[in-house]
């Protein structure tokens, strides 16, 4: 039992490391000076001849990409800058306005819920192409293009957030309701004392993944904003690569990190919101 | 209508995407896209998900491992896949050691299943942690009792895990959905407006319409898109409903 067990753990181990192995590659190669770089990659990255070759760890280390990157390259700090512009309005409209929703998804028996719950979920899984034309138009009649609330107004009102939270809500026993009801606290008293406090772990998951679908959003600027001085970090970064080789894993790094530090902190919470949204109702 | 939605013209816009052999390629790349990729994702992830959960050892670490790539922006990985799957990268070099000789990963029929595979690197571990939701809901006296009759693992894993965790598999497969539309980003970062043919999606062609300002078929093939879209939750619900 016990021999099948280490089996098992080392087959996992073996299977991760298809993950593990990537990141500490780039981890690692971010820490290249620029020559040494160039000799192992120049031939993907900068049209050289040859072949690349994997070499995992930099033989000189050197923090000399980051030196760039971050005292050289004003470009980077500018889209940084913007994808924060970008994602915290979003979480922060989705935290007002999609918790409330949620609320009233999850706990309330009205007619026509399951309506509006099956409209919820159609609009959830419909890709962002199915709605690209009418979003246009409609942010070309508000003078919203070219502008960051072309992608902060829509991404507020995103679905899927509000579909995780309803499972957190709907999850909270009606023996707690009842109880705060009982005690006289209004509908509204017990959204914010029993209903947000229970269902914290969900809204919280709800926010991790928003953070990591703004923080990655690709699609949407690339249709609403022209100026590229607007673009957030997820669309540039690539046009970084090619222009300056030696700093594209730095770059990768510092784009990656925030999301990283915000999964591992709330990765507990995010473990509860996921496996929440996959229960049957 | 016409562009300006002055005169009516009926199914024509509808009759000329479906025409179009562009449209033609970009749904039956889509689709099949679709139905590789999400019976895959949910064998593999339900795999992992059991074999984890019969582990103690590093079990919380590992679960962390395979939920990373979750948290892993897709702009800072495409620099790596292009290192891997590049002529000249490091997946060429690595089979030539075997003297396969080396293919143009990104610019041939096998751009699908690069793109299969990022899918399945960026979502197993989201797709595992729903399983071991599914998994935990089943009680373990069920599995005592199981054993008490003389039940071995086989017999216990067929018999009540797959049955129990049917209701889960619909929810799993639509999240896995909403996900699977998400590839287009790695395919655009890769392979940028026009990639290979066999990774010709939906959302490119959508996207090229646009550039071209063709409204008529984008909002045609739109709404085509959203009624397919609204089908499958419709039908997904309808099962759900039977169930109960």
């Amino acid at each position: 039992m016990k021999r099948k067990n280490r089996w098992i753990t080392a087959g996992l181990v073996l299977l991760s490391s298809v993950i593990w192995l990537p990141l500490l590659y780039m981890a690692a190669q971010s820490f290249m000076g620029k020559g040494e770089l160039i000799e192992n990659t120049g031939a993907v990255l900068a049209g050289a001849d040859g072949r690349a070759h994997f070499s995992l760890l930099p033989k000189y280390p050197t923090l000399e990409p980051y030196v760039e990157l971050l005292l050289d390259s004003p470009g980077f700090f500018v889209m940084f800058w913007n994808s924060c512009r970008q994602v915290f309005p979003v979480l922060l409209g989705q935290l007002l306005i999609g918790t409330p929703a949620a609320w009233a998804l999850g706990r309330y028996k009205f007619r026509g819920r399951n309506i509006l719950m099956l409209l919820y979920m159609i609009l959830m899984i419909m890709p962002f192409q199915v709605t690209m034309v009418s979003g246009y138009l409609v942010l070309k009649q508000f003078q919203l293009l070219d502008t960051h609330l072309a992608l902060i107004l829509p991404g507020i009102f995103n679905t899927f957030p509000v579909f995780i939270m309803s499972k957190a809500f709907s999850g909270i026993p009606d023996s707690l309701i009842e109880a705060a009801r009982i005690d006289g606290a209004g509908e509204f008293k017990v959204f914010c004392m029993v209903g947000v406090p229970m269902a914290l772990p969900g809204i919280i998951s709800a926010m991790i993944l928003g953070f990591l679908e703004y923080w990655n959003v690709i699609e949407q600027p690339m249709t609403f904003l022209k100026t590229k001085n607007l673009w957030p970090l997820s669309l540039y970064l690539p046009n970084i690569t090619s222009d300056k080789i030696n700093v594209s894993f730095a770059a990768s790094i510092v784009m990656l990190l925030p999301a990283v530090f915000l999964f591992l902190w709330g990765q507990q919470y995010l473990e509860q919101g996921i496996a929440a949204s996959g229960l049957k109702e | 209508m016409d562009a300006v939605g002055v005169n009516f013209t009926g199914l024509d816009n509808y009759l000329t995407v479906i025409g179009k052999s562009s449209f033609q390629l970009a749904v039956s790349n889509t689709v099949r896209f679709i139905v590789t990729c999400i019976p895959l994702l949910l064998l593999l992830s339900l795999a992992v998900a059991v074999l984890i959960s019969s582990i103690t050892r590093l079990r919380e670490l590992l679960k962390t491992i395979f939920l990373f790539p979750m948290a892993i922006p897709v702009a800072s990985i495409v620099v790596l896949w292009r290192l891997v799957f590049d002529n000249h990268g490091f997946l060429n070099g690595f089979i030539e050691r075997f003297h396969i000789s080396p293919t143009d990963w990104m610019n041939g029929p096998s751009a699908f299943y690069v793109l299969v595979f990022s899918y399945l690197w960026k979502n197993t571990g989201y797709d595992m942690i729903l399983w071991l939701a599914g998994l935990n809901e089943i009680p373990d006296s069920l599995y005592e009792a199981a054993r008490m009759d003389g039940a071995g693992k086989k017999e216990c894993f067929f018999h009540i895990t797959l049955p129990l965790l049917r209701p889960t598999v619909a929810m799993i497969a639509v999240l896995s959905l909403v996900n699977s539309f998400k590839v287009f980003r790695e395919a655009y970062l890769i392979a940028g407006d026009y990639p290979h043919k066999s990774i010709y999606m939906l959302q490119h062609l959508f996207n090229n319409w646009f550039v071209k300002l063709d409204i008529q078929k984008m909002s045609a093939a739109s709404v085509m898109m959203a009624a397919a879209a609204s089908l499958i939750i419709i039908g997904v619900h309808l099962t759900h409903e039977k169930k109960k």
